[in-house]
């Protein structure tokens, strides 16, 4: 098998389309290039959705912890903590545990123009059920930073928004939001990056892989326990991962320019960044 | 009461389930997982500290390593690890006793798809008893966990290092201490403040990828989770249906008791380390 | 799942461990009635007694180590026991990369189980096997959607709650769950594939395999064998 064959089969198998059989005997580098990479398609798509979503959670979450009524910051102090407190791997075996006993029914969802019907029986996929833990999971690590942020946005900011008669919603979009964001924001692309990483944990921890259709890591442990050699697939991994996590270093950083823009010296937020970097590695 | 099962009910039944030697071995290995945590520490804080020294080192290469050591942890899952390291660590150490205990085997160690040492070179050696292989298997989990944790470690301790106000180093040097002096005496006392919190949730990290060691086939508390709480057909003593959900669940009560425990601990500690320190806390206390 | 011990696989020229007095026989302990631990933490079931009457036969001390399915092979060729006994069928597959006894289980057709009255499609629904077994690849060959778990009682779970159509295992398996179900799991299909279920030693043990094999045919001989399947096997009549 040459390795535009390799590529061809097997680029896209993580996905479904390709190969049906996983290489066998012979296993070929091109091959496990092309497979592994296929795999970080899942790792891709749970961090993004995952991130995307936990995003508007956490700010909600955050400012019901901070400024909301006992009601409110009850709950999600108890949410915070049950997510922060526990292995993501536990929470993983016990979401699909309860995921599959649901009585499985269909529910219909209507669009306007057309009507689809959700299946319980797809939080047992991987696609639905682990997106959605992981999700919550980012949420509560999100949430913990954003609160810490908000509890550090300068009084003085504050009252001055005050002093322009802006309303809360408005005096929260324009002052608040983006201080907390400015001041959040080195430990938010820590965060992203191991939320990253903790993608790989998906098909070691009781959701199924259908039809074989894994992650990068999931195909790596195939290879090495295929050959007994695990200096080869594993560094694939590695490789793939350093890339993605040097994409994600950059979009963060180019974001956080732009939160920042206005400073001309970054003397604001100089004292916290140094800091958030010692000590804000906030893996699961 | 309990020697005739099926003729239990309700709570007795239940009562006479929870106590098998099986679920004895069950709530032994939550002790496993706890002391293996805490045997892993020492390692951790001592890789954590040769990487720091590494990134300080004044050899630049030693310094480009010590970067590069520190800074895997950020670019490649910890999980990718803990696959990688316990084979690799075990293939090395069987080659370096191939190479020193069958010096005169010539067939080449790497057969095609196959790692072919000699008997005398296996680690441990096939007829040592079961419980040396699994005190192996338990080193190389160890070991995995202290090199990725120590990258952590060694970030913590380094940027630790640096926090330590300048002056408190230089008005040692004005009263003539010497370097390795002023860096045990007052560098080091006054980076544990520093490294504290960092250090803390570091063990908080730790703890929650304790049950990612049943990747590495120990038996702790997820692997018996799994095992007991799986459908129990009538040829066992006490027959049941699917019910992992409610061990995980105890699982998940299990690890939120350690982290909050953790967190009360570490918040203790730190107030007493900062009595006497040019902190804010220190000040206040 | 994994176990860390894969990596190595043993020489050509290491030496048996036939000539020993200690052999270990590794296992899965999660397939009953074959092998599983029972409520007391011990290996039982048809394996665990007949391999102690064949360590006794063969004057041999035998020790059980259990070891995951997935690694089991791997973990025998690198030397962390001597043999496998663990309901593994006899397949010229296997047969590459270890030898086999004789066959202590007559071959076994392999079930589909199913919900009762649910209607399956073998060839196009969702079939659950544990990995790396016979009825794994014959799933994955057959056009059906393989869904793969690590352990034999996922893929019973995964029938149950309906994530899959049908499992395919071992008849004698899934018979003891079809008959505790009460009438809600049924068997939806039946095929025939692999061999007897025999011990499997490295292919360099040629004196332990010849020890098994004799101890074997002894205790076949004397009844011993018979005996035992019908024990475990719910009266199970083997012509032996």
């Amino acid at each position: 098998m040459s390795c535009f064959d390799a590529l061809a089969g097997y680029g896209l198998r993580s996905i479904g389309t390709g190969e049906r059989l996983l290489p066998k005997g012979d296993i070929t580098l091109c091959e496990q290039f092309a497979l592994i990479g296929s795999g970080l398609v899942w790792n891709v798509y749970f961090a993004v959705i995952a991130v995307v979503l936990g995003f508007f959670f956490a700010t909600a979450l955050a400012v019901a912890k901070v400024n909301g009524a006992a009601w409110l910051r009850v709950p999600s102090n108890i949410f915070i903590f049950t997510f922060r407190g526990s292995p993501l791997f536990i929470q993983f075996f016990f979401a699909y545990e309860l995921f599959s006993h649901l009585p499985r029914v269909g529910i219909e969802i209507p669009l306007g123009f057309t009507t689809i019907t959700a299946h319980t029986s797809w939080l047992t996929k991987a696609w639905l059920g682990a997106t959605i833990v992981l999700f919550l999971n980012t949420g509560a690590y999100t949430a913990e930073i954003f609160a810490g942020a908000l509890r550090a946005v300068p009084k003085g900011d504050i009252e001055a928004a005050d002093a322009f008669g802006m309303s809360g919603m408005t005096k929260f979009r324009r002052i608040i939001w983006p201080t907390m964001l400015r001041l959040a924001w080195p430990s938010y692309s820590n965060e992203a990056i191991f939320l990253f990483h903790a993608t790989t944990l998906v098909f070691f921890s009781g959701f199924p892989a259908w039809q074989q259709k894994g992650d990068a890591l999931y195909y790596a442990n195939y290879f090495a326990e295929k050959t007994f050699n695990p200096f080869v697939a594993y560094p694939i991994v590695a490789f793939y991962f350093v890339m993605v996590v040097l994409l994600i270093v950059m979009l963060f950083g180019m974001v956080g320019r732009k939160l920042n823009r206005h400073l001309a010296i970054d003397q604001h937020d100089v004292g916290r960044v140094r800091r958030n970097k010692v000590f804000s590695f906030l893996t699961r | 009461m309990c020697s005739d099962p099926s003729s239990l009910e309700g709570l007795n039944w239940l009562w006479c389930y929870l106590t098998t030697a099986k679920h004895m071995k069950f709530y032994l290995s939550f002790g496993t997982v706890i002391l293996l945590l805490v045997s892993t520490v020492p390692f951790i804080v001592m890789f954590g500290f040769l990487g720091a020294l590494a990134r300080r080192a004044p050899f630049a290469p030693l310094r480009w390593f010590g970067l590069a050591y520190t800074s895997m942890v950020r670019g490649v899952p910890d999980i990718a690890f803990f696959l990688f390291v316990p084979i690799a660590l075990d293939q090395f150490v069987e080659l370096v006793r191939h190479k020193v205990k069958c010096p005169d085997v010539l067939e080449p160690i790497y057969q095609g798809n196959d790692f072919v040492v000699c008997t005398a070179a296996k680690m441990p050696l096939s007829a040592s008893p079961q419980w040396l292989h699994q005190a192996w298997g338990l080193t190389l989990a160890i070991t995995a966990f202290a090199i990725v944790f120590g990258a952590f470690a060694a970030n913590i301790i380094h940027g630790a290092l640096m926090a330590v106000p300048k002056n408190q180093l230089e008005t040692a040097k004005a009263y003539g201490l010497t370097d390795s002096q002023t860096f045990w005496r007052i560098h080091m006392p006054q980076m544990w403040v520093y490294a504290l919190p960092g250090l803390s949730n570091l063990w908080q990290i730790l703890v929650k990828a304790s049950p990612l060691l049943f990747l590495l086939g120990i038996e702790e508390i997820v692997y018996w989770a799994r095992e007991l709480g799986g459908t129990k057909p009538s040829v066992f003593t006490y027959p049941h249906g699917d019910w992992r959900m409610w061990y995980f669940l105890a699982l998940l009560v299990f690890y939120l008791i350690l982290t909050w425990g953790s967190q009360k601990a570490f918040e203790w500690l730190e107030n007493r380390l900062a009595k006497g320190t040019s902190t804010v806390q220190g000040r206040a206390a | 799942m994994k176990n860390l011990i894969i990596a190595t696989v043993v020489a050509s020229f290491s030496v048996g461990a036939a000539g020993a007095e200690t052999i270990r026989l590794g296992t899965e302990g999660a397939y009953p009635p074959y092998n599983f631990i029972n409520d007391a933490g011990e290996i039982d079931g048809y394996e665990r007694e007949l391999g102690d009457a064949i360590c006794a036969a063969a004057k041999l001390e035998c020790i059980w180590v259990k070891n995951d399915w997935d690694s089991i092979i791997p973990n025998l060729v690198s030397g962390n026991y001597d043999a496998i006994i663990a309901g593994m069928s006899i397949t010229a597959e296997r047969d590459e990369v270890i030898d086999f006894t004789q066959e202590y289980f007559p071959p076994d057709p392999s079930g589909y189980m199913g919900m009762a009255g649910a209607k399956v499609d073998l060839k196009g629904g969702i079939i659950a096997a544990q990995v790396n077994t016979i009825q794994a690849a014959y799933v994955a060959e057959s056009g059906a959607t393989l869904v793969e778990f690590a352990t034999p009682d996922e893929t019973i779970a995964a029938v149950k709650n309906g994530e899959a159509d049908a499992v395919l295992a071992d008849l004698a398996y899934l018979d003891q769950f079809v008959k505790e179900s009460n009438g809600t799991l049924a068997f939806v299909g039946e095929v025939s594939i692999g061999g007897g279920v025999g011990m499997g030693v490295r292919e360099s043990d040629t004196a332990l395999k010849n020890t098994f094999d004799m101890a074997i045919t002894s205790l076949k001989a004397d009844g011993t064998v018979t005996k035992l399947i019908a024990k475990w096997f719910d009266g199970r009549v083997a012509n032996y």
